[in-house]
């Protein structure tokens, strides 16, 4: 069930400001693939074209194609409610919904798009939450609110959120940026084994957990502030880090730039 | 004055990270010297007013505090005593009137307050009678606020959402200038909008209903304006987070960005109700006072807890002004009481 993308001519605005111009890349399934790069250059503006959450910003619109098994996320008469149904996300910051406890926080996905059978819900949570490896510290208190939780808790609690949706393709927005290296190292786990049924995007900042979670990666930068920014390179993660094609990439990776 | 200081401690790396601080007693000591001079200065010029001698002790110590801060402390530290005590002294006047409001309310109403006040109405009863009680005045102020909650609350809720979640440009900002507008409408006016144009042009009967419109349009604005807050507080985050789980916009509204605002909503309504609760001029004007008991609001005049406050304070006869007061009582305790009950359900709808 996981996906293939393919996104061609792709460019994005926020009102007038061009963020990334004529980005082009495909993605495989069953694949995790790392967008890294300097502050700005527009990653995780790509990742948010991906689910259509990039048109959420007022005056925010895009260009060009987005294709998830060859269909079209932007063509006519696609519903972004829809779209979002089969493209889960998970973002920088964990945010369960306060006024949920655990187990709502699992079910929201489901229940709010009008799932009622408690029996299919009540083995949704444990599915999901045994997906995301937080079954064995929950399931003795599923009634207590999210926010209780600490905060890799909270994040594992957003990935089971966003899988119990059962969604194709899982959008990861920096998930690690807000957590201590432990909790880095759950949710790392957590993608691998993940990456058996779903293909997953990653932006991270850190360039060691590119590496060490994603079978691609892809290189974006801007020339300077204000510019567009754009995809200089994408290929297998050990390319990028060993052996990369463009001078840019090379110097990102080693440190000598951004 | 006396000081008592601390020396400072030379650490071994050469930095003098203490400072000299003033002692509790001397604080205590310059209290109890502003108290003194106060005191002199009412038997030197006599004054009346107890007020004035807290406010004039209140003043003196303020000085006397941050000049002996300024001579010991130094100058940052005088700054910081002087502004903190300014703000407790003006928290400490703003409390003079609210409590001063609230013992002469209990002082003078609560020995006439009893079930039997509580339970009969005005009819029959004489102007020099002692009897009688506020039944039908509380029956008329319940009737009046619930319905006018009910037109006013999601009325109002819906105008906020459209404000905050869907409103852009400049349909938004011309509805967002009316409720400010709207806001600042004198209480008298809505009433004579009602009078007009619903029981005048429309041929009506003065009713409790009329009185529920007018304290309805008193009602939308600060609901509006409470509920627009609350809404933008609730983070960005949660709402992107349910769009990425592919709920729609309406549903995320509703059952996240709703839910989430819902204690400061049921505040701010609670504030409503407590301001229209307290109406007279709207009421004078829309339900015309009643001394039986209407229990239909939408048939008859009816009569209101703060009409029977205006209407018994103005008579001569010191029987009706105690009712007066018996009533105000009763009114605060009812309001608190709606805010104490909304406050608990708003509790009880969130996980814990």
């Amino acid at each position: 069930m996981a996906t293939r993308i393919d996104v061609s001519g792709l460019t994005a605005y926020y009102g007038n400001f061009k963020a990334v111009a004529n980005v082009q890349f495909s993605i495989e399934p069953k694949n995790v693939t790392a967008f890294i790069g300097p502050s700005g250059c527009g990653k995780s503006t790509v990742l948010r074209t991906l689910n259509r959450m990039h048109e959420v910003l007022p005056g925010a619109r895009v260009e060009g194609q987005v294709r998830m098994d060859g269909q079209d996320l932007y063509g006519a008469g696609v519903d972004p409610v829809n779209v979002r149904r089969n493209v889960g996300m998970v973002f920088q910051r964990p945010n369960p919904f306060p006024t949920m406890s655990i187990y709502e926080n699992v079910i929201a996905g489901l229940k709010l798009n009008g799932t009622r059978k408690k029996a299919l819900l009540d083995e949704r949570v444990e599915q999901s939450l045994r997906g995301a490896n937080l079954w064995e510290e929950v399931k003795d208190r599923l009634g207590r609110p999210g926010s209780g939780l600490s905060g890799g808790q909270q994040q594992r609690l957003c990935i089971a959120r966003a899988i119990a949706v059962e969604p194709q393709v899982l959008l990861m927005d920096e998930p690690c940026s807000a957590l201590d290296p432990i909790s880095t190292l759950a949710i790392e786990d957590l993608i691998a084994q993940l990456k058996a049924s779903y293909t997953i995007v990653i932006v991270t900042h850190n360039m060691q957990q590119a590496s060490r979670v994603s079978d691609t990666t892809a290189f974006f930068t801007l020339d300077k502030t204000g510019d567009p920014g754009r995809l200089v390179e994408m290929d297998r993660t050990e390319k990028i880090f060993s052996n990369p094609t463009q001078k840019r990439t090379e110097d990102y990776i080693t440190g000598r730039f951004g | 004055m006396s000081t008592t200081t601390i020396a400072p401690a030379t650490s071994p790396g050469g930095m003098d990270l203490t400072g000299q601080k003033l002692s509790l007693t001397t604080l205590a000591a310059i209290g109890a010297g502003a108290v003194v001079a106060t005191v002199l200065l009412y038997v030197v010029a006599p004054i009346d007013s107890k007020i004035q001698f807290v406010l004039i002790a209140g003043a003196l110590y303020l000085i006397g505090q941050s000049v002996a801060s300024g001579m010991v402390e130094g100058a940052r530290k005088a700054v910081d005593r002087f502004v903190t005590t300014l703000v407790y002294l003006a928290f400490l006047l703003a409390l003079i009137p609210l409590v001063a409001v609230l013992a002469s309310v209990i002082a003078k109403g609560a020995q006439r307050v009893s079930y039997d006040f509580l339970t009969t109405s005005m009819r029959n009863i004489g102007a020099r009678d002692a009897g009688g009680g506020i039944y039908h005045a509380l029956v008329g102020t319940l009737e009046q606020i619930a319905l006018a909650s009910l037109f006013a609350v999601p009325f109002s809720m819906l105008v906020a959402i459209y404000l905050v979640e869907y409103g852009r440009g400049r349909i938004s900002r011309t509805i967002s200038f009316f409720v400010d507008v709207l806001t600042g409408l004198p209480s008298v006016i809505a009433g004579l909008f009602i009078l007009s144009f619903y029981l005048l042009a429309l041929n009506q009967n003065p009713s409790g209903f009329a009185g529920a419109l007018a304290l309805t349009i008193l009602m939308i604005p600060i609901v509006v304006r409470s509920t627009e807050e609350m809404l933008k507080l609730v983070p960005n985050e949660l709402r992107e987070a349910s769009y990425a789980l592919g709920v729609a916009r309406w549903r995320t509204i509703l059952k996240i960005v709703v839910p989430t605002a819902l204690p400061g909503i049921v505040t701010g309504v609670m504030l409503a109700v407590a301001r229209v609760a307290g109406e007279t001029a709207p009421l004078l004007l829309t339900i015309f006072g009643n001394d039986a008991i209407n229990f239909n609001p939408f048939s008859g005049p009816q009569s209101a807890l703060p009409l029977y406050i205006y209407s018994q304070a103005g008579a001569p006869q010191q029987v009706a002004v105690d009712r007066a007061w018996a009533a105000a009582l009763t009114l605060i305790v009812l309001v608190m009481l709606l805010s104490a009950i909304a406050r608990v359900a708003a509790r009880f709808a969130r996980v814990r």
